[in-house]
């Protein structure tokens, strides 16, 4: 019962979260109900024990891209627009299909498996269970291939997005270190051989 | 109880919720970006859900590798974002239509 | 014999091969050595087998040599069928090939497109050998079409010139008219007999006699009626019988050697031979028999008019031709098939030998064709003269050269084809030869007279120059001269009277107009003894005499005759305006019908509607789809997301 209680109001708040994502006028609000609705997911996901996922949804996402998010707003001189203008021409069409989504999504998940018994709990895991430790072993075992692809993968997310955001400004000073290793004597000294000079 | 339903249809929400805030959003491409991410997290806790209920852990690792592709997109959607906004000082998605036919 | 008989078909085309395609590299000498030496082969080898046929008694040969396709049923071969029929055409046709090919020699010499002549006429005696051996409707029909292009190569031999242009299209045009009509043919046998094969069809032609088929109307024809006068229509067109004789007067634009070998002596005697072969199914239909001897009894006649009024050496021997040919398919329409064939025979040598005289004087004459201009030849050039006079003889059946049996007797065959239900037709056609003769003698002797006889009209610079041409050319003459002479003594009985064609020619008994003669026939020379009492001889030696009195003795007679008869001149000159009925007629017609089709058809509905229509189409609607790309980023979201809906509903509703 307490645990349906906490649910609910989970699931309450990160619902109130995603429509302050979706309608808020500030990016800034919308980034920082972003991150709430992170919180509200994680302590959802600790609930149905996923310890570790819920912990790496707090450390990566709220720690990492959450603050990379707010980070470019803030960069971005983005102006607050009073009115959203489109809001007002596609709602309709917009509101229509997704109620009709929602309404064939509840049908899909509630109407469909009536015999099994509708809204049974999770069958609780067997004592001395560790989520992480049960997720390692699966993680560098079977899918040790994938996971290496997913280093790859963030290596090469990092490259990319310095290369896209790197750029030469002109009349930047910069030193060419390989040019100046390669240097040698004559190349700064020239001798010049001059006569001495007469008497006037 | 609480089980694999109540998990299921609030995931639904939240991917229709987010599905709504792309189509709606009118002005900013970060808001695209952040729908996308909840887009995400919305699959995430189906992932989680299907695993918690079958007792199955590989669900799970899924959503580990989604977690990291979503983190390697985030990173390099806002890179073209800046990139984006310096060349045409605007991520207003309404002036985004060079590819109009 | 197979062996032989592939060699004799394929040692032309070889050397065609050899001379067309590497004619520049193995020079002129070789081109001619190596074409003359696989017709000389061919030529060998046809006189030993025919020698085969006719001193050993050997029976026909049907042979296929090669099956192409068999579909439905229907099988398509290569094949030979050798019997005297063919074995006699063989003959003719390699021996006089053979001349020509020597002629050419001195006739081409200096001509750029030497070893390119050599491959066509050789090319021309393959496909000629190939015509006259098939033992199917389907080689008879590629050998038919492939004597008819190597004839519209040959009288465009001389391509930059414009009149040879013309011709060499009219030939083919005109052409294409008669084998619409022989394809049609071989169409309806295939349907009435369902084979190609001559034994097969010619076994079955009971039963396509007794079929009918409807064709306009209401009115039911004989199949075997339809059969025949298609297959004429066929034969009309390639042996150039009036109405579509006009390709041939015009075919003497190509060299003369061609005129000797093509248009006078095989390739237009194709259609006497194919209706000769398919006599099995031409006596089962009398009404296709009274078209072939009118059809052939108005060439006869009217083209032989045609002569008088020519001025071009070449073609007054071209309407000679005609006229000849006309003679042949009366005799076939007569029934008398091997009258027709002994007459095609005999006229091969003197038409061949007129025609290479002909062109022995062109080249003294520094290719000058107008008889106008010439006159007094005889002492320049004997060999040529008196090889031209053998040939004008026997061109008018003067009594025991080759011309007077086959003339002869083809219009005593005639004469004697009066049977039941044939009417007014039998008067015409036989009218038409007795007149037709006279005609010959006259437009014959005309020339003769007026090229080797009389004053010397030419030019001071062509008669100095003017003398007798050299081996290459005077040999033919003399070669084809003999036979023009003699062939017709020794030839006459056992290929009329004797059972020579008793295999490959078929008459029913009502039709054994030759039967019927052979009654009357005492030898060679009760034949020509006889002569001085028929009509036919008398009409012959009036038209020598008023050729000598009208262009010998009185020249102005006939300028006055010009003058006075204008109308008839005129209709002689223009050729009873044959030739602008068909130009500005149907040709004319067929032109802006073309540009109709070419403006309307081609041009508005295919490019326009079609083509660009169909393109212009995709691009408005491509213009109007393009509307949808609105380049926005949610617009895209927005579409997938509807698919997303639509593959849910489907998932949950639907499945």
């Amino acid at each position: 019962m307490f645990q349906a209680i906490l649910f609910y109001m989970f699931a309450a708040v990160l619902v109130g979260a995603a429509l302050g994502v979706v309608f808020s006028r500030n990016p800034v609000h919308a980034v920082m109900f972003l991150v709430l609705a992170f919180f509200q997911s994680a302590c959802l996901w600790l609930m149905a024990e996923a310890e570790f996922l819920a912990i790496v949804l707090v450390l990566v996402y709220v720690g990492a891209v959450m603050v990379l998010f707010l980070f470019v707003v803030m960069m971005l001189d983005i102006k607050v627009e009073e009115v959203q203008r489109g809001l007002t021409r596609y709602a309709p069409l917009a509101i229509a299909v997704a109620l009709l989504m929602t309404f064939e999504l509840i049908q899909l998940i509630w109407m469909r498996n009536q015999g099994e018994g509708s809204a049974t709990g999770f069958a609780p895991y067997p004592e001395g269970y560790s989520n992480t430790e049960s997720l390692g072993s699966v993680l560098y075992t079977e899918h040790v291939y994938a996971f290496e692809i997913a280093a790859v993968v963030l290596l090469l997310a990092i490259v990319a997005a310095i290369t896209l955001t790197m750029r030469k400004r002109p009349g930047l000073k910069v030193q060419n270190i390989a040019k100046q290793v390669a240097v040698r004597a004559k190349d700064r000294i020239r001798v010049v051989k001059m006569d001495a000079e007469k008497k006037q | 109880m609480i089980g694999l339903q109540h998990y299921l249809t609030l995931s639904a929400m939240l991917f229709v919720l987010s599905i709504a805030g792309i189509v709606i959003n009118r002005r900013n491409l970060i808001l695209l970006l952040m729908c996308i991410e909840l887009m995400l997290l919305s699959v995430n806790f189906n992932f989680i859900a299907f695993s918690r209920h079958l007792g199955d852990d590989t669900g799970q690792v899924f959503v580990f590798f989604i977690l990291t592709v979503a983190a390697a997109e985030a990173a390099i959607g806002l890179a073209i974002l800046v990139v984006l906004f310096r060349n045409r000082r605007s991520i207003n998605v309404q002036e985004l239509n060079t590819m109009k036919g | 014999m197979l062996n032989y008989y592939l060699t004799i078909v394929l040692a032309p085309l070889a050397a065609s091969v050899v001379a067309g395609l590497f004619g520049k590299q193995i020079g002129r000498a070789a081109s001619h050595w190596i074409t003359i030496l696989a017709v000389g082969l061919s030529f060998a080898l046809s006189m030993i087998v025919l020698k085969a046929f006719v001193i050993d008694g050997m029976q026909a040969e049907n042979i296929s040599v090669y099956t192409w396709a068999v579909t439905d049923g229907l099988r398509m071969e290569v094949g030979f069928l050798v019997d005297r029929l063919t074995a006699l055409m063989m003959a003719v046709v390699t021996f006089v090939s053979f001349m020509v090919h020597i002629y050419t020699i001195g006739y081409m010499h200096d001509d750029p497109g030497y070893q390119r002549f050599f491959s066509y006429i050789s090319l021309f005696t393959f496909s000629m050998l190939m015509l006259v051996m098939s033992n199917n409707f389907l080689q008879l029909f590629f050998g038919w079409e492939a004597v008819g292009l190597v004839s519209y190569l040959l009288i465009g031999f001389w391509y930059k010139r414009e009149s040879a242009i013309f011709a060499n299209l009219k030939a083919f045009i005109v052409n294409r008219v008669g084998d619409f009509g022989f394809i049609l043919g071989i169409a309806a046998v295939v349907m009435f007999a369902g084979s190609l094969d001559y034994a097969e069809v010619f076994s079955k032609s009971n039963e396509i006699a007794a079929q009918e088929i409807v064709i306009l109307g209401d009115t039911p024809w004989n199949a075997m009626t339809v059969v025949c006068i298609l297959l004429f229509i066929g034969a009309m067109g390639k042996s150039a019988q009036a109405p579509l004789h006009v390709w041939l007067p015009d075919s003497m634009e190509g060299p003369t050697p061609i005129s000797a070998l093509i248009h006078a002596a095989t390739m237009v005697t194709a259609g006497i031979f194919m209706v000769a072969r398919m006599s099995p199914l031409f006596e089962l239909s009398e009404t296709a028999l009274a078209v072939v001897l009118i059809i052939g009894a108005i060439t006869a006649f009217f083209m032989g008019l045609l002569g008088i009024v020519q001025n071009d050496i070449k073609r007054v021997v071209a309407y000679s031709t005609l006229s000849q040919l006309g003679y042949m398919t009366v005799a076939l329409g007569a029934s008398a098939y091997s009258a027709a064939i002994f007459h095609l025979m005999t006229h091969a040598f003197f038409k061949a030998l007129l025609f290479l005289a002909a062109g022995s004087v062109i080249i003294a004459m520094h290719h000058e064709q107008d008889i106008r201009k010439m006159g007094g030849v005889r002492k320049y050039m004997p060999i040529t003269y008196w090889t031209a006079l053998i040939g004008s003889l026997a061109l008018i059946g003067f009594p025991g050269s080759a011309g007077f049996f086959s003339k002869d007797l083809l219009i005593e065959a005639i004469h004697e084809s009066h049977w039941e239900g044939q009417g007014a037709v039998y008067w015409i056609a036989y009218l038409s030869v007795l007149l037709g003769v006279f005609v010959t003698a006259l437009y014959s002797f005309r020339m003769f007279f007026l090229v080797f006889h009389g004053e010397e009209r030419m030019d001071a610079e062509t008669k100095s120059h003017l003398h007798e041409t050299p081996w290459v050319v005077t040999v033919p003459l003399i070669l084809l001269a003999i036979p023009s002479a003699i062939i017709g003594w020794y030839t006459v009985e056992p290929v009329l009277f004797g059972p020579f064609f008793d295999n490959a020619l078929y008459e029913t008994e009502r039709h054994d107009v030759i039967a019927r003669m052979a009654a009357d026939w005492h030898g060679s020379a009760g034949l020509v003894t006889h002569a001085f009492q028929t009509p036919i001889f008398w009409l012959a030696a009036a038209g020598v005499l008023t050729a000598w009195f009208l262009y010998l003795k009185r020249p102005d007679i006939p300028d006055t005759i010009q003058q006075k008869a204008t109308g008839l001149y005129n209709l002689l000159v223009n050729k009873y305006y044959m030739d602008d009925l068909y130009i500005k007629g149907f040709a004319s017609w067929g032109r802006s019908f073309g540009n109709f089709l070419w403006r309307k058809g081609d041009e508005l509905v295919i490019d326009g509607v079609l083509v660009n229509g169909t393109a212009n189409a995709v691009g408005r609607l491509a213009g109007v789809l393009r509307q949808i790309q609105t380049g926005y980023l949610y617009t895209y979201a927005f579409a997938m997301i509807i698919g997303l809906t639509m593959l849910l509903s489907w998932l949950i509703w639907f499945r």
